[in-house]
């Protein structure tokens, strides 16, 4: 992109040969990248051939499509950008918001779990770790051979989560971790789990610390399985802690600076639930095209009433503005620009564009539309459950507003 | 017909490259698997007013039994060591097709891509294509799909054979390298299966049947963008003048593309399960169907 001062020279030099060229050599590129288009493609081929058939079973019998995950490590799904030389795909954020949209526009529970593994439960490793914690878990995290998962949320710290109450009090050249976490995406399922906790509770948020927790050590457990409204084919569960001796190597990044390590990496995150949102709009956009030219009534077409028109032209503006918010956002992590404000615009306005679209889809589909045969009610139910996770709409808000007014 | 194969044979013949040198030891194979980009033929429409292929907008993507030949090229290197090539000819989009067979695991791709080139019917395809193949000239085994789902006509394989003068077989729905440098092919065939064993260098053309293709590999993304990997070649690369490629030198064209009528109507069979039944099978044994 060019600066004013460029701008202005350029004109001086190009003006006279024409405007449109002036016009072409300072505009900005919406154009992707032939990786990036490649890795679009690559995702939504699986997608549409590995998700989209068993979606609706999965959702509805809750069942963890470990089998599609099993087959997208190999693949490069898990550990999308992350350098080769820990085994990741080593591509950029705009390709990962590219592969995370096309998976959730199939299945928006895989893309939640792929999302959640890549973003904050192997990338934080990435940046914040030491080589050696490196090199002991990126491999086996990127190729999939692992799961990774997250856990800040707490019974009584969610929004708030400098409140938390997790302990881990330093006993040698170890850690003791009591507590409980609340709803975490692959809870069960996982292999490691990056878990924070406070180390010093009277510093508050300056005194959490964020562990890496293997599965397997003791006194670490999972509780129940949570029976959810929507996003249902992800487990989402209690982990429990009593007395699990964590070693002093597997705390991730300094003691005591957890918190700031855990909102950095859910920055990027973000951005990748609203990828994963504006999958699911998306998906209820393209059902709603299709049924409201296929269904007749008053000897019409759905698709005639521009009532319903309407409806349609303003799923695809938000859909454009959305995926135009979390480019935006991509753009500015892959240039190593702050991009916390538009993470925080990105997901806000995915996740709502993906409710309003979804709710505005079942009203097109009528009756059918209530029906679990129709892609539309799950998008529903979905679209509901992104809004509230990885920081709700109203945490967002807050976050924008703080940049925004100063 | 014959007469224009025949000069086609002899400018291979006379070029100064050079057929597959058969007595070549093999320790690795060197195997070249050719590619074409199709529309997706289940978004294809065809426009009623001028009968001709609406390809507007239509996503393309790789002639699927291509992927199976690929898939074939890439497990037997993974067996026995060697290289896999990809090689279409088509316009510069064409391109996203090899892209998508190195990101499957090919080695390295060959375009071949000019204006020259359009319009070429099979003969004219297969002729430019084999004189590539001379030009890659290391190789042991051409791999092809058995026919593209848009043109349809199975005959750029065993063309390709006749202009290298290659052992050809066909419909291989099973491949195993033996030791001295042979193939045993199995071929698919209407309702019986056949075993052949042919010595390489030859081409084969597969079917959907032999194989699961891989998909492509989000791990390869960034290689098979990378220029180095896709040569794209010009008819000033292969030595050929436009009198012999391309709309110009084909003795075929199409005269006509057209949808057939489908204004069949639904019938509504009465009775309950055992007559509607009975009536089904009486009318289809009517209709020859079974
Ligand atoms: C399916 C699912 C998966 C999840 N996965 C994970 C995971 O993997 N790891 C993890 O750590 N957590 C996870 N969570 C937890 C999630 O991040 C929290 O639920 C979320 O942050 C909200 O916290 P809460 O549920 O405690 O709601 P609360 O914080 O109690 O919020 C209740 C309401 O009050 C509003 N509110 C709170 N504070 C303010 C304020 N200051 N101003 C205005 N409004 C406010 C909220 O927006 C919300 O509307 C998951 C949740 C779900 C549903
Ligand atoms: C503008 C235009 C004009 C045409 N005019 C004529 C015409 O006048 N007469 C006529 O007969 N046809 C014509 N064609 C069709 C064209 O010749 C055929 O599509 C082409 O020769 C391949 O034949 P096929 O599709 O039947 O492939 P098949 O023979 O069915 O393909 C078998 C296999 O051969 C290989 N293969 C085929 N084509 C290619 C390729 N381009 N690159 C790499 N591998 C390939 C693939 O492995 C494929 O699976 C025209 C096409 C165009 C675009």
């Amino acid at each position: 992109m060019y600066s004013v001062h460029e701008i202005c020279r350029e004109r001086s030099r190009q003006f006279p040969k024409g405007f449109s060229h002036f016009i072409k050599r300072a505009s900005m590129d919406f154009e992707l990248t032939r990786q990036q288009k490649l890795a679009r493609k690559i995702a939504r081929e699986f997608a549409e051939r590995e998700l989209a058939p068993h979606a609706q079973q999965w959702d509805e019998e809750m069942t963890f499509p470990s089998e599609a995950l099993k087959k997208m490590g190999p693949l490069g799904f898990m550990g999308i950008s992350i350098p080769k030389q820990y085994e990741g795909a080593g591509l950029d954020g705009i390709s990962y918001v590219l592969i995370i949209e096309e998976l959730a526009r199939c299945c928006a529970s895989t893309a939640i779990i792929v999302s959640v593994h890549n973003s904050v439960g192997a990338y934080p490793i990435y940046a914040l770790g030491n080589e050696q914690q490196k090199q002991k878990y990126l491999p086996d995290l990127c190729s999939g051979r692992k799961l990774g998962a997250f856990a800040l949320t707490e019974p009584n710290a969610g929004s708030d989560p400098a409140s938390l109450e997790t302990m881990a009090e330093p006993c040698g050249d170890h850690f003791l971790l009591n507590g409980v976490k609340t709803f975490i995406t692959s809870g069960s399922t996982c292999d490691t789990v990056i878990v924070m906790a406070a180390t010093k509770r009277e510093k508050k948020s300056r005194g959490i610390t964020a562990f890496i927790v293997e599965r397997g050590t003791p006194g670490f457990s999972v509780g129940a399985k949570e029976n959810k409204l929507g996003i249902r084919a992800s487990d989402t569960c209690e982990l429990i802690f009593e007395n699990c001796r964590i070693p002093a190597e597997n705390v991730l990044g300094e003691v005591g600076a957890g918190l700031t390590a855990a909102l950095g990496a859910l920055t990027f995150g973000r951005v990748g639930v609203g990828a994963q949102a504006l999958g699911v709009a998306r998906c209820a956009m393209e059902e709603c095209v299709r049924y409201s030219q296929e269904r007749k009534q008053f000897g019409k077409p759905l698709a005639s009433f521009q009532a319903l028109q309407w409806m349609i032209a303003d799923m695809a503006t938000q859909i454009e503005a959305a995926r135009m918010l979390i480019f935006k956002a991509a753009w500015l992590k892959d240039n190593g620009k702050p991009f916390a404000a538009e993470a925080s615009m990105a997901k806000l306005y995915a996740s709502e564009t993906a409710m309003n679209t979804a709710t505005k889809a079942v009203q097109i589909h009528g009756g059918y539309g209530c029906m679990k045969d129709y892609k539309v009610e799950r998008c529903f139910r979905d679209a509901k459950v992104i809004e509230i996770y990885e920081g709700t709409s109203e945490i967002q808000r807050l976050i924008i507003a703080r940049n925004t007014i100063k | 017909m014959s007469t224009i194969f025949q000069d086609l044979v002899d400018t291979l013949r006379k070029s100064t490259l050079h057929f597959a040198d058969t007595k070549k030891l093999m320790n690795t194979l060197n195997i070249i698997v050719t590619i074409k980009q199709v529309p997706d033929t289940a978004e294809v429409r065809i426009d009623p007013k001028t009968n001709s292929l609406m390809r507007e907008g239509v996503p393309s993507i790789i002639n699927p039994e291509d992927r199976n030949a690929l898939e074939a090229a890439l497990a037997l290197r993974e067996a026995h060591d060697g290289t896999v090539t990809a090689l279409s000819m088509g316009p510069p989009q064409a391109r996203d097709a090899l892209e998508e067979a190195l990101c499957m695991g090919a080695d390295l791709a060959v375009l071949l891509s000019d204006r020259a080139f359009a319009g070429a019917d099979t003969l004219i395809t297969a002729f430019t294509l084999s004189r590539a193949i001379m030009k890659i000239a290391k190789y042991d085994l051409i791999l092809c799909g058995r026919q593209a789902i848009d043109g349809d006509t199975a005959q750029v394989g065993p063309q390709i054979a006749g202009f290298l003068d290659l052992p050809q077989v066909t419909y291989a729905e099973g491949l195993e390298l033996k030791k001295g440098g042979s193939l045993i092919v199995q071929r698919g065939l209407e309702d019986s299966n056949q075993w052949v064993q042919v010595k390489l260098p030859a081409l084969i053309t597969v079917t959907g049947r032999i194989n699961h293709p891989r998909y492509p590999n989000l791990y390869n993304v960034a290689d098979s963008c990378d220029d180095a990997k896709i040569k794209i070649w010009t008819a000033k690369d292969l030595q050929l003048p436009q009198a012999m490629l391309g709309l110009g030198a084909s003795p075929t064209t199409v005269k006509k593309i057209f949808e057939p009528d489908r204004k069949m109507k639904g019938e509504m069979i009465p009775g309950d399960e055992r007559q509607m039944a009975e009536a089904l099978i009486t009318k289809l044994k009517e209709m020859h169907v079974i």
